[in-house]
C-alpha cells in the first residue's frame, strides 16, 4: 500500500473491506472443499478418513467461523445489490449495513448449537 | 458569449496567432480561431476500445451469480451443517444418498461453477487492486486462472463419474 493512503472511511468503508476479507477466506476454504469432496473418486475409507478432521473441535468451530463469513458476506452483498440497483439504496446504505449485521447476529446465534452440536456433545456428553 | 469571429481574448499576449496587437481584431472570417476540442471527444486519433465491456460484464455478473449463490450456498450450509446432526452425519453414505438425486447433482454442479467464477473474479480484482507490479500482477493472476480451471473441472468430472459402489 502506498504510503499516506490510508483512508480512515466509516460504515460503508469498512463492510467493504470485511466484504473482501471474507469473500477471499471463503475462495480460498473453496479450493480445500473441491480437493477433499474429490475424494470421493478414490475410495469411501479415503473420504472417510478426511471428512473426521471435519469433526474434530477445532475445525468444527472453523466451520462456524465459515458460516460466518459466508453470511455476512451473503447479506452484505445483498446490500451492495441494492445499494446499486435501488434508487434509495445508497442513501440506506447505512441503515442497510446496520440490518444486515442484526440479521447476521440472529443467525449467527441460531446456528451456533446445530453447527456445534458435534463438539459439544463429544466435550460434554449427550 | 459572443460569436468567436469578432472577439478579442481578453489576453491576447502570446497565444494570439499574430502576437500583441492592439486595436486589430485577431480573427476574422477570413483568420478563423482555432478549433479546440471538448476534452475527452471521440475522435479519429482516438484508440478503439480495447477492452470491449468486459469489466461491465464482470460486474453484472458478481451480482446475478451473488443472488443465486444465497439460495444454493446457504441450502448447502443448510443441509450440511445445521439440520440432522451437524457434521457428525458427513461420509460417503451421506454424499452417495444426496447424489443419487440429479436435482442435488445439477444444485452442486450450479454451485460449484457459479461460486468458481464469482470467487475468481473477486480474487481477480483483489490481485488488481494491490499488486502494483506489472509481473507480479500478471503471474499472480496466471496463477489464480491456472487454480480455478483446474478445481472447476475436477469437480465437474467428480460429480459427473460418481460411483457408490466404487471399492
Amino acid at each position: 500500500m502506498p504510503a499516506g493512503t490510508l483512508y480512515r472511511g466509516r460504515e460503508g468503508m469498512w463492510s467493504w473491506v470485511a466484504h473482501r476479507v471474507t469473500g477471499v477466506l471463503i475462495f480460498f476454504f473453496l479450493f480445500v472443499h473441491v480437493l477433499d469432496t474429490a475424494l470421493v473418486r478414490v475410495s469411501p475409507e479415503a473420504y472417510d478418513d478426511t471428512v473426521a478432521i471435519y469433526k474434530t473441535p477445532l475445525v468444527n468451530l472453523m466451520e462456524y467461523g465459515l458460516v460466518a463469513a459466508i453470511l455476512f458476506h451473503a447479506l452484505n452483498g445483498l446490500r451492495v445489490i441494492l445499494v446499486d440497483f435501488w434508487s434509495k439504496g445508497a442513501k440506506y446504505q447505512k441503515q442497510m449495513l446496520w440490518s444486515v449485521l442484526g440479521v447476521w447476529v440472529v443467525l449467527m446465534a441460531g446456528a451456533f448449537y446445530p453447527v456445534l452440536q458435534h463438539t459439544l456433545r463429544e466435550l460434554f456428553g449427550s | 458569449m459572443s460569436t468567436t469571429e469578432t472577439t478579442k481574448p481578453a489576453d491576447a499576449g502570446s497565444d494570439g496567432p499574430t502576437g500583441p496587437q492592439d486595436d486589430v481584431a485577431l480573427f476574422d472570417v477570413d483568420h478563423p480561431a482555432p478549433v479546440i476540442e471538448p476534452p475527452r471527444k471521440r475522435t479519429a486519433k482516438t484508440p478503439k476500445a480495447s477492452r470491449g465491456n468486459f469489466e461491465m460484464q464482470a460486474w453484472l455478473f458478481m451480482r446475478l451469480s451473488g443472488i443465486v449463490l444465497v439460495v444454493l450456498v446457504l441450502g448447502h450450509l443448510l443441509i450440511q451443517l445445521v439440520l440432522d446432526g451437524g457434521v457428525s452425519k458427513i461420509g460417503f453414505a451421506f454424499v452417495a444418498g444426496r447424489w443419487a438425486s440429479p436435482f442435488w447433482q445439477v444444485w452442486d454442479l450450479l454451485m460449484l461453477w457459479l461460486a468458481m467464477l464469482h470467487g475468481a473474479n473477486g480474487l481477480r480484482t483483489v490481485i488488481n487492486d494491490y499488486a502494483e507490479r506489472d509481473n507480479t500482477r500478471f503471474w499472480l493472476k496466471m496463477l489464480l486462472y491456472t487454480a480455478t480451471v483446474f478445481t472447476v473441472l475436477l469437480g465437474t468430472l467428480v460429480i459427473f463419474t460418481f460411483d457408490p459402489n466404487i471399492r
